[in-house]
């Protein structure tokens, strides 16, 4: 079944929590060259057919109405998964 | 007066939100989430928990609930509406109030009880203290910290929409020691303290006087319903 992403980061002058305690792991890991984290949020969305252009500006829809809240974070991406995003791979 | 109280799934505080408002002298009216009947109140409240388990962001599923078109609806006519906490997080979600809640800023759960200065006694939900009046009211979150652009934060001290303010303690990072916010018409309120866990002798938090005295909550409530009766 066709794959639509949504990436959803956190916007830069907000305050990452997770991301903050996972840089104080790596600090602890001897991992410092890793300077900052930043955790944000993918979704996969399955759709029936096809991905059409119509699927891709619903999503858009969706991404910023529900899956981002926009006041503090940012839709950075929406739009088939990329050859890199094959989750069964890496 | 009738005051709704909100049941979401994941809501915790809805009975103690009930009981607040009959210990403020109206008539609670449980509403359900999933529903589009408000059952003739005169204000809402939306109450504290985890609608939702808090997926997605806390407040996020529950703001598109079925029942949040009426509230919106009447919110925007005047209703008087209040959202405790999970509330208050969802009141921000459907854009009923500015800003966000994001994670509290040291990553822990907090509960203690609060020292508050309430900065605006014209709101539906403040009318009842004086001016710069110093209250305690149980807090109890995780994402608490109240966020928002400049431009907004701006505006909001500006107009004096800011409700209350943490005094001593900021326990979750919010911008500018900020509790709880109103719209600019005063009659949607939101704050992460409790107001409802400090309604009853004996069950608030610790005072002076004696151990779990604390009522200040209860005023929240008069000075809704007393408005309301006022202008029944």
């Amino acid at each position: 079944m066709p794959i639509i992403v949504v990436e959803v980061m956190p916007k830069a002058e907000i305050l990452d929590p997770q991301g903050k305690a996972v840089a104080g792991a790596l600090v602890r890991l001897d991992k410092s060259e890793f300077s900052a984290v930043r955790i944000g949020k993918r979704f996969e969305l399955t759709v029936e057919g096809p991905i059409t252009d119509e699927l891709l500006a619903e999503a858009r829809e969706i991404a910023n109405d529900l899956l981002a809240n926009t006041v503090i974070e940012d839709v950075i991406y929406v739009g088939e998964a990329r050859p890199a995003d094959d989750t069964q791979g890496a | 007066m009738r005051v709704g109280v909100i049941t979401f799934p994941g809501s915790l505080d809805d009975r103690d939100a009930q009981r607040a408002v009959k210990l403020g002298g109206g008539e609670p009216v449980a509403l359900w989430h999933g529903d589009h009947d408000l059952k003739n109140v005169d204000a809402i409240v939306l109450p504290g928990g985890f609608s939702y388990g808090d997926y997605l962001r806390a407040g996020a599923i529950a703001a598109h609930s079925p029942i949040m078109s009426e509230v919106i609806t009447a919110a925007n006519a005047g209703m008087p509406v209040l959202g405790i906490c999970n509330g208050f997080q969802i009141l921000v979600e459907s854009h009923l109030l500015p800003g966000g809640l994001v994670r509290n800023d040291h990553g822990d759960f907090v509960c203690r009880d609060q020292k508050l200065r309430v900065e605006n006694v014209d709101t539906a939900w403040s009318n009842g203290f004086k001016e710069d009046e110093e209250i305690i009211i149980p807090l109890k979150n995780g994402e608490g910290g109240y966020i928002a652009d400049q431009a907004t934060l701006d505006r909001l001290e500006g107009e004096g929409q800011v409700v209350f303010r943490y005094l001593e303690v900021n326990p979750n990072g919010s911008a500018n020691d900020i509790a709880g916010i109103s719209n600019a018409r005063g009659n949607v309120v939101g704050l992460m303290p409790h107001p409802e866990h400090a309604t009853e002798p004996g069950f608030g938090p610790d005072t002076r006087a004696a151990m779990r005295s604390g009522t200040d909550g209860l005023t929240f409530f008069t000075s809704a319903i007393s408005s309301l009766m006022a202008n029944a």
